[in-house]
């Protein structure tokens, strides 16, 4: 063998290549840093300030009710530990349900992708009542919910896994089926069978697009949990019934607050995937963050 | 002729939608034979391939060929990305079933044998496109096959890289006398791999003219600058113009 002349240069040249391109990676964080969290900062601050304005100089004092300052907000929706309590308990109960939902979404939804995945004749016998379900408005469907199977905490339930589906069914799908052909060959060549292929190359192949399903989903199943509470009206309160509640008291300070956790809650999910996204896959897939 | 161990005989191809790809195709691959088929593009080279591997039916003739620890480079990589070099090059051997520690062994030969030493654990998306099609050289070696089928391998890197990996792939026909069926358009390749080219015309595909290679392996780089070198390049060349027509 005389490969040695012809294989090191390749190897040494990219080594290098590596080790210049690190420590400008490095110098490059720090000002994506700044450039990545200053703009969002400001646009924060412009809000702050416009919110402001509005209270305290459009609103005439007697109707400064429809929007108080932030500060108040505050010192009444977060100082305040017997509001923030009630609050803290209602969303306690919401993230249970958007819990149970999303996880219910999650399998049901892998199970229906897996089978629509091996034969495309399923697919094309299933995926129209998916979009069908998706399209319902979910204000249509929660009351009749309501009627068929109650109040309770399973119907609540239903309501995130029908809002959550969608996206998670039509994103393992796709991710399923975004191997490419040259890949499956592949497999074929070397007489893999069904199991082997969806095993090592088309679960795999799927992950990054489950992952952005998954994103869209967990929020969708806060807002679903949200919804159907506002909708039922009576059982556990949970958020959307103190929403409900502080509407029609007109008490704009917990409102604000209510609303503000209930986001935090669809944030911090949503973040939650992009991280874990991150960590299972951000070693190889191209774009595993989102933007 | 039958103890070749990659047969053609009389072998045509119609795709369902009336495209003739292939036309009485007869041809055969020795071992220790590299064979080349050069053709303009869109002729059915790659059709012969994939019907030599298996992955498509021919209409009509006869395909011998044992297709238990078949070799076959794709024009892609087709690296798996979630796979470091490493788990990639150990996929054939695991999909054969092979147990762990002599999968692990025949990778290490492999990337060892491609040059990939110090990159077992980098992901493709790091890599240069040599290295890939290195990798993904080294995954179809792991299976130490009787027969390698090359589909236009090296088409999509620069002149340089294609050139290197021409070494490459002679350094590894010479050691492990595989019987080749490579294809490409480009001549010289042709030329400077094979012990035989063959050229094929468009449309439908049919062989219109072979030229066996004389030169000695090992073969120097230096070859291509040798004048027999340059007058069978421009014969096969000529050739090739006649069946573009």
């Amino acid at each position: 063998m005389t490969l040695d002349d012809q294989s090191t240069f390749d190897p040494v040249a990219a080594t290098i290549a590596d080790a210049v391109a690190a420590p400008g990676a490095k110098r490059s964080r720090r000002a994506n840093f700044a450039g990545s969290v200053l703009p969002p900062l400001a646009v924060g601050l412009i809000i702050l300030g416009v919110w402001y304005f509005i209270s305290l100089v459009v609103l005439d004092p007697k109707r400064r009710f429809l929007l108080q300052p932030p500060h108040e907000v505050w010192n009444v929706g977060f100082a305040d530990w017997d509001n923030l309590s009630t609050m803290l308990e209602g969303m306690w109960s919401s993230t249970k349900v958007a819990f149970w939902g999303l996880l219910i979404a999650i399998l049901l939804g892998f199970l229906l992708a897996i089978v629509m995945s091996q034969a495309k004749v399923v697919e094309r016998a299933i995926f129209p009542y998916a979009v069908v379900l998706q399209a319902i408005p979910i204000l249509a469907i929660v009351p009749l919910i309501g009627f068929w199977f109650g109040y309770g905490f399973s119907s609540r339930v239903l309501v995130c896994v029908i809002i959550a589906l969608f996206p998670i069914v039509v994103n393992t799908l796709f991710g399923l089926l975004s191997a490419d052909q040259g890949m499956h060959d592949l497999f074929t060549l070397h007489k893999a069978n069904r199991i082997t292929r969806l095993r090592r190359l088309m679960f795999p192949a799927a992950l990054p697009a489950v992952f952005a399903g998954l994103r869209i989903s967990a929020g969708l199943s806060v807002i679903g949990a949200i919804v159907g509470d506002f909708f039922f009206g009576q059982g556990e309160v949970g958020i959307g019934q103190l929403l409900k509640r502080y509407a029609n008291r007109l008490e704009g300070e917990q409102l604000f607050a209510s609303v503000i956790l209930s986001s935090a809650l669809g944030v911090s999910v949503f973040l939650f995937f992009g991280w874990l996204s991150g960590r299972l896959i951000g070693k190889w897939a191209t774009d595993s963050r989102g933007k | 002729m039958s103890q070749s161990p990659l047969s053609f005989r009389n072998v045509s191809m119609t795709f369902p939608d009336g495209t003739k790809a292939l036309s009485d195709v007869s041809l055969d691959v020795g071992k220790g034979e590299f064979v080349t088929i050069v053709g303009p593009s869109g002729c059915g080279k790659s059709t012969l391939l994939k019907i030599a591997s298996g992955l498509l039916e021919a209409t009509s003739g006869e395909i011998s060929v044992d297709r238990d620890r078949i070799g076959y480079v794709f024009q892609d990589a087709t690296l798996l990305p979630w796979r470091t070099v490493r788990r990639n090059v150990e996929l054939l051997a695991e999909l054969h079933g092979y147990d762990k520690e002599r999968r692990i062994q025949l990778a290490e030969d492999a990337i060892d044998l491609v040059g990939l030493r110090g990159f077992e654990n980098h992901y493709p998306r790091s890599l240069s496109g040599g290295m890939r099609m290195r990798a993904s050289l080294a995954r179809t070696l792991t299976l130490k096959p009787p027969v390698f089928l090359f589909d236009e391998p090296f088409g999509a890197v620069d002149e340089i890289t294609r050139e290197r990996l021409n070494e490459e792939t002679l350094r590894l026909f010479e050691q492990e006398r595989f019987a080749g069926l490579f294809i490409t358009h480009s001549i010289s390749e042709a030329v400077y791999l094979s012990t035989k080219v063959h050229v094929m015309s468009s449309r439908p595909g049919r062989l219109v003219a072979s030229f066996d290679v004389p030169f000695e392996y090992p073969r120097k780089p230096d070859l291509r600058f040798d004048a027999r070198f340059a007058e069978l390049c421009g014969q096969v060349s000529f050739a090739l113009r006649g069946a573009h027509s």
